[in-house]
């Protein structure tokens, strides 16, 4: 493979034709650099056990545990309690199979992954594994002495989600007083330890006016990357979407000012930008499609296609207590049931589309027309676009902060 | 920093949280970085290794120019090309 090239003449650099070693079989358009591509499906090689493309990244949910309660979370609404959370010691077993099967990064998540005393253990595994290790956190838990004793571990990279750039509306959103400030300090601490930061700004209609000063907020924190992300309206997020939904001239306005920090801040910050989809023409292709670039494990182990995937009935989910992964990945019933194209119905199943957004996200068509084969509403194919406008147009509501239910009981073990 | 134009005397690297690595399940080297994934192909690992910041460019596309019996002003080029487009991704830096 890589030798191969050694000797040879120079051409692969020279035309967006030449292929290396890596894309054997596959084509797909041309690419925005010669050299390289984003391994979005298309790149992936078809190897892979039972002729199933190995996935990329593990989103690893370590806790449901966290001290912020903001109304747009995607966690489930029954939160796992914490007398059921994988051992350190099984999510080392999970990372090293994980590495194994083609994942290249992780994502330590939650909740909050602070939350749980035993996270160094957990990072520390995760590098050890070979895998890419991402920090995803509130900052809430993690003082400095921590985040050193982390970034010693091996993090290579921390993600802070900041709430908006007026300290009262951010604390408002997250339920709690305090958290503005903390976050701040905490940004400053990771790039003063050399490692880069990303900021993440969820937005939504008590912040979208303000999704420029958010922007400059992330550079201003010297941030090399930015995520805004809209909100996607799954597990709390839904629960709450009457209070959430921005409306459409809001969407419109924050897109162009978007674009433009984009063009102004090219090449000292990355600007990423998760696009609201109920105002949409074409549905997102969720996580690249089902089953084919990434895996979620849940708090007590549970292994699902994406965060979301739960609320769909009848899908049998395996956990790493009882498979290995690769089993998981390639065999389970719940990520068979929507991967690649034959589960799909028309429109969906003889569009041109099918293999760019493959027919959007079942857990969104399942949540908005009952059945999770059906095209997502986002599309403007859909027999049931139509819903979306009205649901964006709900009148306002007041937020149902996520909270752990099970606190009292589960927790006080 | 990645706004200043890429010199000959610029000795580029791999900033701290970027990583070329080999992965032997995707059959090739990969340069992780933040929420970013790229398959490097032989000639892109090729330049990649070269970016620790101990060489400069006019040392590396020497150092390519012979590897590869190649032109050095396409070799220049293509690196320049690549690298710049990797600085503007923040995956780079000089």
């Amino acid at each position: 493979m890589v030798t191969a090239n050694e000797g040879r003449p120079w051409p692969p650099l020279a035309s967006p034709r030449t292929r290396g070693a890596v894309d054997a079989g596959r084509a797909s358009g041309g690419e925005p650099s010669r050299a390289f591509r984003e391994p979005s499906e298309t790149s992936q090689p078809s190897a892979g056990r039972e002729g199933i493309p190995p996935p990329l990244g593990l989103l690893a949910e370590l806790t449901h545990r966290c001290p912020l309660g903001c109304p747009y979370c995607s966690n489930p609404l029954a939160l796992e309690a914490r007398a059921g959370e994988l051992e350190a010691q099984v999510w080392a077993r999970v990372f090293e199979e994980a590495a194994r099967l083609g994942v290249l990064q992780v994502h330590l998540s939650g909740g909050e992954p602070a939350a749980r005393r035993d996270l160094e253990d957990i990072a520390r595994a995760a590098r050890a594994a070979g895998l890419y290790v991402n920090l995803i956190t509130s900052g809430i838990g993690l003082p400095p002495a921590r985040l050193k004793a982390l970034a010693e571990a091996g993090i290579d990279h921390v993600q802070i989600s900041i709430q908006d750039s007026e300290p009262q509306s951010a604390d408002r959103i997250a339920g709690y007083p305090g958290a503005f400030a903390r976050k701040n300090a905490l940004a400053t601490e990771v790039v003063q330890l050399g490692l880069p930061l990303t900021v993440n700004m969820v937005v939504h209609r008590a912040n979208i006016d303000r999704i420029g000063a958010m922007i400059e907020l992330a550079a201003a924190l010297q941030a090399a990357r930015v995520e805004v992300a809209h909100v996607q309206y799954y597990g709390w997020a839904l629960a709450n979407r009457a209070a959430l939904m921005p409306s459409r001239e809001q969407v419109d306005r924050a897109l162009a000012a978007v674009e433009r920090l984009r063009r102004a801040y090219r090449g000292r910050m990355v600007i990423d930008a998760v696009v609201p989809d109920y105002y949409a023409h074409f549905p997102k292709p969720c996580l690249g499609g089902w089953g084919r670039r990434s895996l979620n494990v849940t708090p007590s182990g549970r292994v699902l296609p994406c965060h979301a995937a739960e609320v769909i009935p009848g899908l049998e989910f395996w956990s790493v207590r009882d498979y290995a992964l690769a089993d998981i990945w390639a065999r389970s019933p719940a990520f068979q049931a929507f991967r690649g194209t034959d589960w799909m119905q028309e429109p969906c199943r003889n569009c041109p589309r099918r293999e760019q957004d493959y027919g959007g996200c079942r857990c969104q068509a399942f949540l908005l027309t009952g059945e999770a084969a059906a095209t997502d509403p986002v599309c403007h194919l859909s027999p049931n676009h139509g819903l979306l406008k009205a649901l964006a147009e709900e009148p306002a509501q007041p937020y149902r902060y996520r909270r752990l239910a099970a606190d009292k009981t589960a927790g006080a073990r | 920093m990645s706004e200043r134009p890429l010199a000959g005397s610029a000795r580029p690297r791999l900033p701290r949280g970027v990583r070329l690595q080999h992965s032997a399940a995707h059959g090739g080297d990969v340069l992780l970085g933040p929420e970013r994934v790229f398959k490097a192909d032989a000639i892109a690992a090729a330049v990649l290794k070269r970016c620790t910041g101990a060489m400069t460019l006019d040392e590396m596309v020497d150092d390519l120019a012979r590897t590869y019996a190649a032109d050095p002003a396409r070799v220049r080029a293509d690196v320049v090309a690549l690298l710049s487009g990797l600085a503007e991704k923040r995956m780079l830096e000089w």
